[in-house]
């Protein structure tokens, strides 16, 4: 057997052994996941809104998203949002709460390798690609900004 | 207080909708976490710059804001704003000003949880 259907038949014993993933089930539960969570977003930013009426609309986002940041993570902390990720699969990681788990879960998960080693370090080992994305990007636009 | 359960149902069916999008895109292309991640943030900024995000947000509330799409166009304005209002400087401090609230209370929240919690894993046997 020659090296290439050799590969080629491995590829085909990979692609029989991954599991599948069921299309319209997962679609469906990202769905209802980010739409739940989206909604939530929506509650806090009325209920601050409520509290707090002197503040602007953009201030009072960012109140919200800090607040469904915080949770999210106390939930990765305890476990739970691990277990809304593996359900809601999209749903769980598009909204800010994906944002947050992909920061708090590596820092928990290597905390066994120390403060600074463990948790300062493998906190941005998926969050980091995003913050850099995002400030070279808003500088970016800050040049298109010269212009228009 | 005005609750308005229109927001709630929009913010619902426009957040969820975005999912559904990228959920085909994790099922077609097996796309990872920081790769997906990234892709909507730019996508945010873009919309952002061409001003398409603003109507967006005041059609979907917290269904466009919620994303990291907000996330995103959230950078780009920040930047954008403070170079028309500071000029060079603005362009540096902007984006980050904008969204320092979110990344602070994603990276404060984690640590502090991280020091309380140790990790559910049973994978690692530790």
């Amino acid at each position: 057997m020659n090296k290439e259907q050799r590969n080629a038949n491995y590829n085909i014993y990979v692609e029989s052994k991954v599991p599948k993933t069921k299309a319209w089930p997962s679609l469906f539960k990202a769905f209802l996941i980010g739409g739940i969570i989206c909604a939530i977003g929506q509650g806090l930013f009325d209920l601050y809104g409520f509290l707090f009426p002197n503040l602007a609309e953009s201030e009072l986002t960012t109140c919200m998203l800090m607040t469904i940041i915080f949770i999210t993570c106390f939930l990765t902390g305890l476990g739970v949002y691990d277990v809304v990720g593996a359900w809601g699969g999209a749903g769980s990681v598009i909204p800010i709460t994906g944002f947050s788990n992909s920061i708090s879960s590596p820092s928990i998960e290597f905390k066994k390798e120390g403060v600074i080693y463990g948790i300062c370090v493998k906190m941005f080992t998926i969050a980091g690609p995003v913050i850099v994305c995002g400030v070279v990007g808003s500088i970016i636009c800050g040049f298109i900004g010269l212009f228009i | 207080m005005a609750i308005n359960i229109w927001d709630y149902v929009i913010s619902f069916l426009v957040g969820g909708f975005i999912c559904f999008l990228a959920q085909i895109l994790v099922i077609r292309t097996k796309i990872t976490t920081a790769r997906i991640l990234v892709l909507f943030l730019i996508i945010g900024m873009v919309l952002e710059v061409f001003n398409v995000y603003a109507p967006f947000k005041e059609f979907a509330k917290a269904g466009a804001s919620v994303p990291i799409i907000g996330f995103g166009a959230g950078l780009a304005r920040g930047a954008i704003m403070a170079t028309k209002e500071y000029g060079i400087l603005g362009i540096f401090t902007g984006g980050l000003s904008a969204s320092a609230g979110g990344i602070a209370m994603a990276i404060f929240a984690s640590f502090i949880f991280a020091l309380i919690f140790s990790s559910k894993s049973k994978r690692g046997g530790h």
